[in-house]
């Protein structure tokens, strides 16, 4: 279970504030609008943003003083998601072991995680040479290899087509499935919610959440929610 | 970085270990030492009979000399510090660090020379060198009413120009500041050392430069050209003498006076002409090599007494100085 | 992005730094004695500052039409024109000197053309003659920095300017002014430090006592008056001008906003019309400027290279194996505090330019001696010496591509908690390659002119390449001299050159 103990960041003068649970391996969206902090809430999770009071708690580790790279957490950013340098495999390898070249058997792990997500045989180029799609789905690869336990999605998808980013979506779900994580994602579309998510938090006006049932927060939105979807 | 200081170490610790020959250390100025100056002459001649390792260290110019030995103070390792000017010599006597040499040598200085603390080993007159077709000036005077272009040293930076300081200040007395404005007009610049002044010089950039009269023997002598020769001044000329002092704090007296006089012995003083391109301050009994008969014979030489020199300078630099500001 | 042990390595390299600088000057000012400053010693100051800051403007001001046309123009030899910009800044200060005068002089080739023609002559000597040298030494260096500062637009970025239509103008406003913003600043403050305490063009161009610098007072004040603490309170004088323009430089940087990009090659629009003979003209001109007097330095040694000693080449041996050491160290500690995100690693970095080496050496001599004998000390002090006066270079050069190296891949770097030997190896190495070519090639060329430091130490068996120029031209052998001094140049621009291909290579292509 995750849990926002509290939690309140405070940047200048303005403050977010988040007080609830998610169980694990639920999928959460967290929607509202820009600058509401949806950004800001995750990075505290995972570990970029310092809260000013309170606690983030993984299966009750309070994740205080854990820096991001040691936290339970994979995150796939807006963009810069991928190393230019470094090939697509190499990028790949750091999500095994960031401080190593990866072993042979590493290697092969490597090669079947791309098949998976489509890749195959594109290990060898360098990102430039990748498509939105395909550097998205590198991204996701490499989250499949870490296999940790909570996936922090900030918009990664939202430069794609409606298609892709479907396919993008759904591509999420096998592996959050597959790896049994609990899924956090920013998005802008309630389509992206409704698509993937059982779980929405509406972060509005310095608050954040509870999570509501997805398909009921669409189905019947308050007034803040309505305001926010244009309705 | 820690393997060469290592080496480093090991090297001098080599050097200390095969010490059971004395080492004798020679506090010199950084041209002396080069392959081109006296040093390496010097110091084949000296340990072919000394029974002794005689070892050089350089440390850049006279000044630098100076300061390095007070830098020292009486830890220093050096026996004899060898390359001081009468201009620099009040204030060497004044750290106490030097002994009495002890010696009545026969000179061959143009001057009287009673100083016990130092021993000249050769000397030269300051003079502005040019190319023998340039009409030069005959004096101070002629020079700040001609339009002749000279570069001169810094006095701040360089022991020629403190020299020619001293020069005007012996041959003009309290004039001096008027001489030096006047002469303003002429200087083409003012460079921190001898190298620099020379070698623009030697690039077209001036019609004269302060130098020494032996340096035609230079061109004359190394590159067989008789192009150079140096401006007779009425005035006189001021000398530089170079000094050489034994340190009282020295582990191997004998053996520094035993240098003190081989310096002034016919060996050494018949390789200082062609190397250090001075007068040797006891003539040889070979004479004089050959071209520097060619040389300008100043009438009269000039030098100010060492305390007078250095109770000067400050004042003299000052006036150099406001006298040439725009 | 430094947490942990990695935190501390900036901590000790700003130590080092601070104690090689501050624990010389300290032991120079501790030497008993009153300082006292005088008047002139304040025209000192004055002057110094003053030709500091024309220098500074100038260079930068014609660096940038000379930087931007190389950046947005494709055309052969363009690659060997940035090469040879790096050379007047390598070569020995004397070297150069006689390089601008081959040009400049009374009977240099540009009076000998006036008076062919009839126009009055140009007077080297004299302030006009300091900046016009500095400006030799110091623009094609600016050139090369914001050559870096071009480099760091992302394509993304130039690729958008092209899909909006941006004109000129629009480039200038949107990506050219904000990158100057953040580049030039930099620049400015690294030439106008470097003059501040180079005395040696001053007044040998100067044309008289007024050309004075602090750096020549406090050479008085140590050879002749044997003032320490006046030469210390001098050399601390220059730190506090050194720090005022530090502040200054803080206070104009602008960020950097420009994001990260894919590393794909674009070229900055290249605008047509009258844009483009002017961009052939700033080119045209600087080559002119930068090699006519590198061509005179070239001829002045050329013809004398097989009348060299043989102790020049063990000295040029010597001088390598100071400069290569010298350079990783210098390079190796300016990456750790260009990666620290704490501003005083920039505050210490800058402190070794606005060092007095002659309070250094003298300093250090004053510590180390004895217990240890000046002459075992001559190489490694000039080592670490050298390592400390030339990581400024370095840290300018690191820093800029440091920060957005932060700014674009930190947060993924530590989400993926790539940390110590492996975050070197495989994110920084290879992303600061360029910047690390070019800081290397500067450090190692700059270390074999020696800086001024050994002359207080060397013995005659430890003498390096600069000294042996001094030696030679201290003998009347002019022409060895400018045979030496080229071998020295010429050593010193192919250990440049060597390092900064490496750097420009681009593997990630």
């Amino acid at each position: 279970m995750l849990t926002l103990d509290g939690l309140e960041i405070t940047l200048g003068d303005w403050t977010l504030r988040a007080d609830w649970s998610l169980p694990t391996g639920v999928r959460c969206a967290l929607i509202g609008p820009s600058g509401a902090g949806k950004s800001t809430l995750m990075l505290a999770v995972a570990g970029f943003v310092e809260p000013t009071r309170g606690r983030v708690i993984w299966q009750g580790q309070d994740l205080a003083g854990l820096s991001p790279g040691d936290r339970p957490v994979s995150i796939l950013f807006q963009d810069q998601n991928l190393f230019p340098h470094l090939t697509v495999a190499e990028n790949l390898g750091l999500g095994i072991a960031p401080n190593r070249r990866p072993t042979r058997a590493e290697q092969d792990r490597i090669a079947e995680v791309l098949d998976r997500v489509g890749l195959a045989g594109m290990g060898a180029r360098k990102p430039a040479q990748l498509s939105g799609g395909q550097a998205g789905r590198a991204a996701l690869a490499r989250a499949l290899l870490r296999q940790r336990p909570l996936l922090l999605l900030d918009e990664p998808f939202a430069a794609l087509g409606p298609a892709l980013r479907a396919e993008m979506l759904d591509l999420v779900a096998e592996v959050a499935d597959e790896t049994g994580a609990t899924v956090l994602m920013v998005t802008h579309d309630p389509a992206d919610a409704r698509r993937l998510c059982d779980l929405t938090v509406f972060v509005d006006e310095g608050r954040a959440g509870p999570p509501a049932d997805t398909a009921a927060l669409f189905a019947d939105p308050p007034l803040a929610v309505r305001a926010y979807l244009g309705l | 970085m820690r393997s060469l200081i290592l080496a480093a170490g090991i090297v001098s610790l080599g050097q200390s270990a095969l010490a059971e020959t004395p080492v004798l250390s020679v506090l010199t100025y950084d041209s002396f030492v080069s392959e081109w100056g006296p040093g390496p002459a010097i110091e084949k001649a000296f340990e072919a009979d000394c029974a002794c390792d005689l070892q050089f260290v350089g440390a850049g110019d006279g000044a630098a000399l100076l300061s390095r030995v007070r830098l020292e103070g009486a830890a220093t390792e050096a026996d004899v510090v060898l390359g001081l000017d009468t201009n620099l010599t009040a204030a060497a006597a004044a750290t106490g660090l030097f002994a009495p040499h002890g010696q009545t040598p026969d000179l061959s200085l143009p001057v009287a020379w009673d100083d016990a603390t130092f021993l000249p080993y050769d000397w030269g007159w300051f003079a502005f060198v040019h190319n023998r077709d340039f009409a030069a000036p005959a004096s101070f005077e002629a020079l700040a009413v001609s339009d002749a272009r000279i570069v001169i040293q810094d006095p701040r930076s360089s022991t020629p120009g403190l020299g020619l300081l001293m020069w005007v200040k012996a041959a003009h007395g309290d004039r001096a500041g008027e001489v030096w404005a006047a002469l303003a007009d002429n200087i083409v610049t003012v460079t921190p050392g001898w190298s620099e002044a020379y070698g623009l010089f030697l690039e077209g950039e001036a019609d004269m430069v302060l130098s020494y009269t032996t340096s035609p023997a230079y061109h004359l002598i190394a590159e067989e050209d008789d192009s150079k020769t140096a401006a007779l001044f009425d005035e006189g000329h001021y000398m530089q003498v170079e000094v050489m002092g034994k340190l009282a704090g020295t582990d191997q007296p004998d053996l520094a006076d035993r240098f003190l006089a081989f310096m002034l012995s016919d060996a050494a003083q018949e390789i200082l002409p062609t190397t250090n391109w001075m007068y040797p301050a006891r003539e040889p009994a070979s004479g004089l090599p050959k071209g520097f008969e060619t040389l300008i014979q100043p009438g009269t030489s000039l030098l100010l007494p060492a305390a007078e020199a250095e109770a000067l300078r400050g004042a003299a630099i000052e006036e150099w100085r406001a006298a040439l500001a725009r | 992005m430094a947490r942990g042990a990695g935190a501390l390595i900036p901590l000790a390299v700003a130590a080092v730094v601070g104690l090689v600088i501050l624990a010389s000057l300290a032991a120079v000012l501790g030497h008993g004695g009153a300082a006292s400053v005088s008047a002139a010693d304040w025209a000192a100051v004055r002057f110094t500052v003053g030709q500091a800051a024309v220098s500074a403007a100038l260079s930068c001001v014609l660096a940038i039409p000379v930087a931007r046309a190389l950046t947005r123009r494709r055309f052969a030899g363009r690659q060997a024109i940035i090469a040879l910009l790096g050379a007047p800044f390598l070569l020995p200060v004397i070297t150069a000197v006689f390089g601008v005068v081959a040009i400049y002089g009374r009977s240099g080739v540009l009076n000998r053309a006036f008076e062919a023609v009839g126009l009055p002559a140009f007077s080297l000597y004299g302030p006009q003659g300091v900046v016009l040298a500095q400006v030799f030494l110091n623009m094609p260096l600016a050139v090369r920095m914001m050559l870096n500062g071009w480099a760091a637009i992302p394509a993304e970025r130039l690729r958008l300017a092209g899909a909006l239509g941006f004109g000129p103008g629009a480039v200038w406003r949107h990506l050219e002014k904000p990158m100057l913003a953040t580049v030039l600043p930099g620049a400015a403050l690294a030439i106008f430090v470097i003059c501040l305490t180079s005395f040696a063009v001053a007044l040998t161009l100067g044309g008289g006592p007024d050309a004075t610098t602090v750096e020549l007072s406090i050479y008085q004040a140590i050879r002749y008056e044997f003032d320490l603490p006046k030469a210390a309170l001098l050399a601390a004088v220059q730190f506090g001008l050194c720090a005022a323009a530090l502040a200054l430089t803080w206070a104009a940087t602008g960020a950097p906003g420009f994001g990260a990009g894919l590393d794909r090659a674009a070229l900055p629009p290249a605008p047509r019309g009258w844009r483009r003979p002017g961009d052939a003209l700033a080119v045209g001109l600087a080559l002119v400027f930068v090699a006519s007097p590198l061509v005179a330095v070239l001829g002045r040694g050329l013809w004398h290279l097989t009348d060299l000693p043989p102790q020049i080449w063990q000295a040029a041996g010597r001088s390598i194996l100071i400069a290569l050491p010298s350079g990783v160290l210098a390079t190796a500690g300016a990456l750790a505090l260009a990666l620290a995100p704490n501003r005083w690693a920039e505050g210490v970095a800058m402190l070794p330019l606005a060092a007095s080496s002659l309070v250094i050496g003298t300093g250090l001599f004053l510590l180390l001696v004895p217990p240890f004998r000046p002459g075992a000390l001559a190489l490694p002090v000039t080592l670490a010496v050298n390592a400390a006066l030339t990581l400024p270079f370095a840290y300018r050069a690191l820093r800029p591509e440091a920060l957005a190296l932060r700014a674009d891949y930190g947060r993924l770097t530590e989400a993926l908690g790539i940390a110590g030997w492996a975050r070197l190896r495989r994110i920084i190495l290879p992303r600061l390659r360029r910047p690390l070519g070019f800081a290397m090639g500067v450090t190692v060329a700059l270390s074999m002119g020696d800086l001024g430091v050994i002359a207080l130490f060397a013995d005659e068996r430890s003498a390096t390449l600069p000294l042996m120029v001094q030696r030679l031209m201290g003998a009347y052998r002019m022409d060895q001299a400018a045979a030496a001094a080229l071998v020295l140049a010429g050593l010193g621009f192919s250990a440049f050159l060597a390092f900064d291909l490496w750097g420009r290579r681009n593997a990630d292509a």
